[in-house]
């Protein structure tokens, strides 16, 4: 029995150690990123490349959280004052995608253009 | 205050859609009153701890923890309503027919209960977390208005919870538990879509390919209607193929789940009432 559960266990050892592989093989996603200050996006308008998976880095620069979120590439995030958050986005085919702060919704209004 | 009392209707509005369907899918389980009350209790207590603590999950799993807790309570609840529609599979004959003296003659056992108060106490915990935090960023801010916007957006949100539940209620009884049951198929299903979605977010999991369609035009999730969707069949308006995939996984295993329960119910109880009159 106890042999048993070692050759378990060394085959779930060897696919975690071949997925790590795999995932640190993987290529870096670029970085793009954006700020958060006095409830508004720095810059409002970020340029994406189409068809990539992106890392956006947000950086909450006000007192007071915020949800990042957006309904045209389906995603939400709370960024805690005085933090950044990292939000992993795509792949997106071309076009304009809104995305905005919850909390802050009058002012906190941004584009994402994907091209 | 209207934006604020709005925010908080979109949050109490998610948690009102599930906490009605549950409690609809329990109908006729004794204290279900309690039970109802106490999960809401819990999920405003959680609520208040995960904001206090919000910080130091943000921090988890190399700063993809939010995702990870909002995937792990969804995920959560949707393992609490697949346990509760097999055990119904295997139940609900039994519960239907004798509707009329529910609490004298039908022993319900303990499942109804004990996930009526987890996934309204989850669902509660979620949206709440949300608010807590939104309201904390108003006082720092020096808003007004807090007080009546929170009850407005509160007051809204449970009387469009209350519309569905009454809704639910005008079923027909010898349809009823099966379409609660399907709606809480469905409402799992858009549950582990949603969690998907989280894990996606934090790269944990692949889309598997851009979106498979955007029907944004037709059907805004930012919407009424599209975010009462969203909660409660898990509408997306720009789907990623891995939350398709998931999606229709929930519902083909819940379903399969079903026959099997009601079939080993069927062999072991097949014709239960004159069981009872034997008995």
């Amino acid at each position: 029995m106890p042999h048993r559960i070692s050759i378990l266990v060394s085959v779930v050892l060897a696919l975690a150690a071949m997925g790590t592989a795999r995932i640190a093989a993987a290529a870096e996603p670029p970085t793009f990123r954006l700020a958060i200050v006095n409830h508004r996006f720095q810059p409002a308008t970020l340029t994406i490349p189409a068809n990539t998976k992106v890392k956006l880095v947000v950086e909450n620069r006000d007192a007071t959280p915020e949800e990042f979120e957006s309904n045209d590439f389906d995603r939400e995030k709370i960024i805690l004052p005085n933090s950044r958050a990292v939000i992993f986005v795509g792949p997106l085919p071309p076009g304009r995608y809104r995305f905005f702060g919850e909390f802050n919704p009058a002012t906190a209004q941004g584009v994402l253009h994907v091209e | 205050m209207l934006a604020i009392a709005l925010l908080v209707f979109r949050e109490v509005l998610e948690a009102a859609l599930i906490v009605s369907i549950v409690a609809a899918a329990t109908r006729g389980v004794p204290r279900r009153g309690a039970a109802l009350l106490g999960g809401i209790g819990l999920g405003v207590l959680g609520a208040l701890l995960v904001a206090l603590g919000a910080g130091r999950i943000a921090a988890l799993f190399s700063g993809v923890g939010q995702e990870v807790f909002n995937a792990g309570v969804l995920l959560a609840a949707v393992l609490m309503i697949a346990w509760h529609v097999i055990w119904m599979a295997s139940h609900g004959r039994a519960l239907a027919m004798q509707m009329q003296d529910v609490g004298k003659s039908v022993r319900t056992g303990v499942s109804p209960l004990t996930v009526l108060i987890a996934v309204v106490a989850l669902a509660v915990l979620r949206e709440g977390s949300e608010v807590v935090l939104f309201l904390y960023g108003l006082l720092a801010g020096g808003a007004g208005h807090l007080g009546a916007g929170l009850v407005l957006g509160l007051a809204a949100g449970v009387t469009i919870g209350l519309l569905l539940y009454f809704g639910l209620l005008r079923i027909p009884l010898r349809h009823f538990f099966a379409a609660t049951n399907a709606l809480l198929i469905l409402l799992a299903a858009g549950l582990t879509a949603d969690a998907v979605a989280f894990l996606v977010q934090a790269d944990l999991l692949p889309a598997l390919g851009e979106p498979l369609w955007d029907s944004s035009a037709l059907l805004s999730e930012h919407s009424l209607p599209g975010q009462a969707l969203h909660v409660l069949v898990g509408y997306s308006a720009r789907p990623a193929p891995v939350q398709l995939l998931v999606w229709m996984t929930t519902v083909l295993l819940l379903g399969i789940g079903m026959r099997i329960a009601s079939k080993a119910a069927h062999r072991t109880h097949p014709a239960s009432p004159q069981r009872a009159m034997t008995s």
